[in-house]
């Protein structure tokens, strides 16, 4: 028996969130009394593969190999069952990102395996296996019951810490052969973000609404942003109108995020928006209404125009440094 | 081209949700029922690219896995345009379930695009697509924020961890979809939805499948500490709370 995480790596390189998962399924295979393996799919140097062991993983599996460049969720989840089998993997844990639910749900058919998907708590049992997981778009959180004897977990990010533990860590590089006629998924194009800190992995993020007013007034709260270190967002209203890219809206059918900070500049917080922020740490509010329902999530609030409040957080941060 | 969206049936999603007795549902009293968000853009796609002859897409059906109840959220997906709509008659269990009764569909009937949204707003899952794929051993791609049709080749932009791609990948295929798809979901208008009336539901038996997971209780949310009021005159006070009282700056 063991537990299996899947840490993908972006370049090369891991993120926190691949350490908040391996400390995560370090705790579970401590639950259960076993050992972790983590896998890892591409070039990735023996410096970097090593960091899984700091945070509990005992043997590093890295499986580099021409046809895994671009993620085919068919040709990984081939991959990763056999790896699991070969493990005697009880429980595989993956990020709850991108990468996770595309191939989390393959997984599951592949090697019959309940999923607990977008968990952010260590399983509440392990006998019944019970999981403790979001639903109604964060308005119910469900106990749900893996049945199966191989269980899948997709871990939401920034919802645990990490872990450092003594690092007693084997890396094993392996062949895996992959049928090339099976990878369908063929790249033509990629565009990647550069410069600015990804939404999803902020730990602070700065989030404008209608009350913005207009496009052309976003300058000081990207500035408030920068200041502070944060990603910037944007509420549905504001990407359906194009005055933002929809990469930025957050809520329901947008990003769900769960910053350690959300700081909602014009946002009147509708359920929908709530839905996608509702786990952030602290969530700090600034609106024209004290009526508005964005005060009831928040514990900071200023009832005030952004385009009076911002400046003046701008100034008072600029001092401060 | 034949497309085929799986729809699922949510409380509309400003609802608020209270618990049944026992905590193991939650209470449907004067719930309406939509379909669900990501669904609705997946199906307003299929439509658009069929509005296009140049896609060459030939029919839209939709499916939904569900009993007697959901039969008006399916009309709605008539109204705005679908041509043909299944119901695989259950009560729907768990995403496993779900997926297994759609892909036993997809055997019988051919479909060269599957559409399925990126997630629910009940269970939030974001399974079905992905299982439907894999119990059909056919490819899917997740997070498809674009699709179009180029020269009978779907070309589909997905989301990757800071950043876009664009990819190909032959039909049949099951595309998961998330935002962007579409700008805004499409309004039946009033002769959709007096078609959507003598439109037939087909009705499908489902196949025995055991679910792998069960939901033993809801719970609501703690709620939160009520909100501390910062003047709007000293805006600086709440940095100085964020950094020494929350200290997450």
């Amino acid at each position: 028996m063991s537990v299996l995480v899947y840490t993908e790596n972006w370049d090369g390189k891991f993120k926190k969130l691949t350490f908040e998962l391996v400390s995560y399924a370090s705790e579970i295979a401590k639950m259960l009394n076993t050992g972790l393996t983590a896998v890892s799919i591409g070039k990735t140097g023996n410096s970097e593969l090593a960091k899984a062991g700091k945070y509990g993983a005992s043997k590093i599996i890295s499986i580099d190999n021409e046809h895994l460049k671009v993620l085919d969720s068919q040709a990984y989840t081939n991959v990763i069952s056999e790896i699991a089998r070969a493990e005697k993997a009880s429980v595989i844990v993956l990020s709850n990102n991108n990468t996770g639910r595309a191939i989390a749900p393959r997984l599951s058919v592949s090697l019959k395996a309940g999923v607990g998907s977008g968990v952010s708590k260590l399983p509440l049992n392990i006998n019944p296996f019970t999981v403790y997981k979001r639903t109604y778009s964060g308005n119910a959180f469900a106990h749900v019951v893996i049945k199966s004897d191989i269980r899948i977990l997709t871990l939401a990010q920034n919802s645990f810490e990490l872990i450092e533990t003594p690092d007693n860590s084997t890396i094993v590089k392996i062949d895996v052969p992959v049928d090339s006629a099976l990878v369908k998924t063929t790249v033509k194009e990629v565009q990647k973000q550069t410069g600015r800190i990804l939404l999803t992995d902020a730990d602070i993020v700065v989030s404008g609404g209608r009350g913005m007013k207009s496009p052309d007034n976003w300058a000081p709260l990207v500035e408030f942003a920068s200041l502070l270190g944060a990603a910037t967002a944007c509420s549905r209203p504001v990407s359906d109108e194009g005055w933002r890219p929809h990469e930025e809206h957050t809520g329901q059918t947008g990003k769900i995020i769960a910053p350690n900070l959300y700081i909602a500049v014009g946002i009147s917080g509708s359920t929908q928006h709530l839905a996608g922020v509702s786990s952030s740490k602290f969530i700090v509010a600034i609106n024209t209404d004290k009526d508005a329902p964005i005060f009831e999530a928040a514990q900071y609030g200023i009832v005030g125009d952004a385009m009076k409040v911002l400046p003046k957080l701008v100034d008072a941060l600029k001092k401060a440094k | 081209m034949k497309i085929l969206v799986c729809i699922s049936n949510v409380p509309d999603t400003t609802t608020k949700i209270k618990l049944a007795e026992g905590s193991r549902t939650i209470d449907t009293t004067g719930i309406q029922w939509v379909i669900n968000p990501w669904d609705e853009l997946s199906l307003t796609r299929a439509l658009e690219l069929k509005d296009d002859p140049s896609a060459g897409v030939k029919s839209v059906s939709v499916i939904h896995v569900g009993p007697a109840s959901s039969d008006p959220t399916i009309r709605k997906a008539l109204a705005i345009g679908a041509d043909d709509a299944l119901r695989v008659n259950t009560e729907s269990s768990d995403a496993f379930f779900v997926a297994a009764q759609i892909a036993e569909i997809i055997k019988k009937e051919h479909y060269d695009l599957v559409f399925c949204g990126i997630e629910s707003s009940d269970y939030n899952g974001s399974l079905v697509g992905g299982m439907v794929a894999e119990f059909l051993g056919m490819p899917s791609v997740s997070a498809v924020s674009s699709i179009r049709i180029e020269n009978g080749q779907p070309v589909i932009v997905r989301e990757i961890d800071g950043g876009k791609e664009v990819i190909t990948l032959p039909v049949p295929f099951v595309a998961i979809v998330q935002k962007g798809i579409a700008k805004e979901p499409r309004i039946a208008a009033m002769r959709g939805i007096m078609m959507a009336r003598t439109k037939a539901i087909r009705l499908f038996e489902p196949v025995h499948v055991e679910p792998l997971t069960e939901i033993v209780t809801l719970e609501k949310p703690a709620p939160r500490k009520a909100c501390k009021f910062i003047d709007a005159e000293n805006p600086a006070q709440l940095l100085e709370l964020l950094q020494n009282e929350a200290k997450v700056i």
